[in-house]
């Protein structure tokens, strides 16, 4: 079922990386140079493995049926620490803890609110959301902190053959998807999402693990944001991490996993998330107007979900039954 | 502001109007340290002002007021908005009548709207993802029509826009805040004593209970996205009246301002329970958050983004305390 769900966003992705083939002919072409690898694959991936590395941690909140809107204000305020904390004379490692340390923090709170007030995700993920981008300017005072310092720099654009960012992401990606389908924790998450109150009576600790998708969410978003500071040495509040949580959002709808929770796919969150970035890259090279890759975005995320519904392989011809776990309330996601 | 106090309404009051009265509260408290604080806060004027610089923020929280009622989300009204300043400013500058670009805006608005909430509908792909596409899709035509910032010169649009009412007590108000108030009170009367509203609640109360008792629930689900696209397009037009241009980023992360507004107003995100004058009131709030803030002076603009969340939670975790209260 996930190999049929993957179909579309593959194909997609396929499509993009043909056309850009087609405009540029040295698109699929690598080269070592120092010891590092470049070209324009390489360059997605880097670009890519912010959101990715979110997307990640956004897969297993909405695997529980929830939605965290405010990793994006999260990771401005990693990165505002880090460079607050660099720039006034702190150490590298001290920052990155710092700023990892009260991102976790930031997911403790969301959690709290999620798993414990029972408050509906997409809402109270929303007041860190609004409140967390203006926490993060009070700490950068509405300036751009501007850092140097090259072992930060490691973070978001340093080169061990391939790029820091791309391995970091990689990492976390393959960490999670050992821990979760390994062991029991992938299917007790579904099971969350599926019915919380069934896997309660089951005797799974729902509220635990809500509370801990949550956590490692924000510290997703933490990293990310470091990625995404240390990669231009400045922590911009306003600016930093805007809209990555609708793109990591995006990643993982496109990878299949559905909003209405209890089932989610690692593998498709990857796809997603190059899908993404794949098209923002394609509007580049193409020479499009930056800003307008929100129309192509709009138009790849419709079509792919448009194919992905149970409907429409309905209308297609019935080559599948509809599977039995895919239509589910509608009004869940809404909330 | 304590729940006791609160529970002490209780017995008067049904409990439905309590999320509401909590804003009307806030509002109170809030306009009451500003008049406090600053002798010249507590002028007809600052009110008028209030309305005046929220006018099209109102218009929008009426058209989301609908979309949540039914237990959806509409994640492209700020989009949607932007691209009506941009529609309105660009069909100016081509020469066409005011009325007749106005008359694109809003149908260009509707007709967004109701696609969307055709996808919803008819594809069982949630409203959450349909309408951030459409947020992409409004912002990425805007940008399609112009990257740049599009002035608005026409005379009778500018006349329109600084046009004012005298009020008694020297008190001025734009046309805008007439045109807000105006769709206020069609929406309470759509909502209150009309089908189609009735229809709204009974789907966010439950869609299956409202399917099985025979009430038009498709119309209703689809409809409300076609309200609030109109409303977006509507409240673009004020917005544009506002800035006087058309601009791809104006009105950036106003969904946001937005939601906030209806929630602050006593609206259940979960569908069902809400009033329209609440989301009026929640909007107010935020403005006299700003008003206070700009008055303050030493206060930074970011701490209106830190109030909005406090206050956000606060109400939440109200609603949440009504809610669980034995009926």
């Amino acid at each position: 079922m996930i190999r049929g769900r993957l179909l579309w966003p593959l194909i997609a992705l396929a499509g993009l990386i043909l056309l850009n083939v087609v405009f540029t002919h040295s698109f699929l072409a690598l080269r070592i140079q120092d010891g590092h690898l470049y070209g324009s694959l390489v360059d997605i991936l880097r670009n890519g493995a912010p959101t990715m590395l979110i997307a990640v941690g956004m897969t297993l909140v909405i695997a529980t049926r929830g939605i965290d809107l405010s990793v994006g204000a999260v990771a401005a305020i990693a990165g505002a620490i880090g460079c607050t904390w660099i720039a006034d004379g702190g150490d590298v490692p001290t920052a990155v803890l710092l700023a990892l340390a009260v991102c976790v923090l930031l997911g403790l709170w969301n959690g709290f609110l999620v798993s414990v007030l029972g408050i509906q995700p997409i809402i109270a993920t929303l007041v860190l959301m609004t409140a967390g981008r203006g926490g993060a300017m009070l700490l950068t005072e509405g300036q751009i902190v501007t850092v140097d310092s090259s072992a930060y720099r490691q973070i978001g654009a340093g080169f061990l053959v391939l790029p820091i960012a791309i391995l970091i992401s990689l990492a976390v990606l393959g960490g999670v998807a050992l821990l979760t389908r390994r062991t029991a924790l992938g299917m007790l998450i579904e099971a969350v999402g599926a019915n919380p109150e069934a896997s309660k009576l089951a005797g799974v600790r729902s509220r635990t693990i809500t509370w801990t998708v949550y956590v490692f969410a924000a510290f997703c978003a933490g990293v990310a944001g470091l990625m995404i500071s240390s990669n231009v040495s400045a922590a911009d509040a306003n600016n930093a991490g805007l809209w990555i949580e609708m793109d990591a959002i995006l990643a993982v709808v496109i990878g299949g996993t559905s909003l209405a929770g209890g089932r989610y796919s690692l593998g498709g969150t990857l796809v997603g998330a190059l899908v993404i970035q794949t098209l923002t890259t394609t509007v580049y090279t193409i020479g499009v107007p930056t800003n307008v890759t929100l129309l192509f975005k709009a138009v790849v995320v419709i079509t792919v979900c448009l194919l992905q519904s149970p409907r429409t392989a309905r209308i297609i011809g019935g080559r599948r039954r509809t599977p039995a776990t895919a239509p589910r309330s509608q009004k869940v996601a809404a909330g | 502001m304590s729940t006791s106090a609160l529970a002490s309404l209780r017995p008067r009051l049904p409990q439905r109007f309590l999320p509401v009265v909590a804003t009307l509260v806030v509002f109170a408290v809030t306009f009451g340290v500003g008049s406090v604080r600053y002798q010249d806060f507590a002028s007809g004027q600052v009110v008028a002002n209030l309305f005046i610089d929220n006018a099209f923020l109102i218009v929008l929280a009426v058209g989301m007021t609908f979309v949540i009622l039914t237990g959806g989300i509409d994640l492209s009204v700020g989009a949607v908005a932007a691209l009506s300043t941009m529609i309105a400013a660009s069909t100016l500058r081509a020469g066409w009548p005011p009325l007749l670009s106005v008359l694109a805006v809003l149908v260009a608005g509707t007709v967004l709207g109701l696609l969307m909430g055709l996808v919803i509908h008819y594809f069982d792909v949630q409203p959450f993802i349909v309408t951030l596409a459409g947020m992409f899709l409004a912002r990425g035509l805007c940008f399609l029509i112009s990257v740049e910032s599009v002035s608005i010169d026409d005379p009778a649009f500018r006349d329109f826009a600084t046009g004012t009412i005298e009020l008694p007590g020297d008190v001025t108000v734009t046309y805008s805040v007439l045109v807000a108030l105006a769709v206020v009170a069609a929406a309470v009367y759509v909502l209150h004593l009309t089908r189609f509203g009735r229809t709204v609640y009974a789907v966010g109360g439950s869609e299956t209970s409202a399917r099985l008792m025979g009430l038009p629930t498709t119309r209703a689900k689809v409809g409300v996205y076609a309200v609030s696209g109109f409303c977006s397009a509507l409240g673009g037009l004020l917005f544009a009246l506002y800035m006087l241009s058309g601009y791809g980023l104006h009105a950036v992360g106003m969904e946001l301002d937005v939601i906030a507004a209806v929630v602050i107003g006593g609206t259940l995100l979960a569908g069902g329970v809400g009033y329209v004058a609440g989301s009026m009131a929640g909007v107010l709030v935020l403005g006299t958050v700003q008003a206070l803030i700009s008055f303050e002076g030493t206060l930074s603009s970011w701490w209106t983004k830190i109030v909005i969340g406090a206050l956000l939670l606060a109400f939440i975790v109200l609603q949440r305390v009504i809610v669980r209260q034995p009926r």
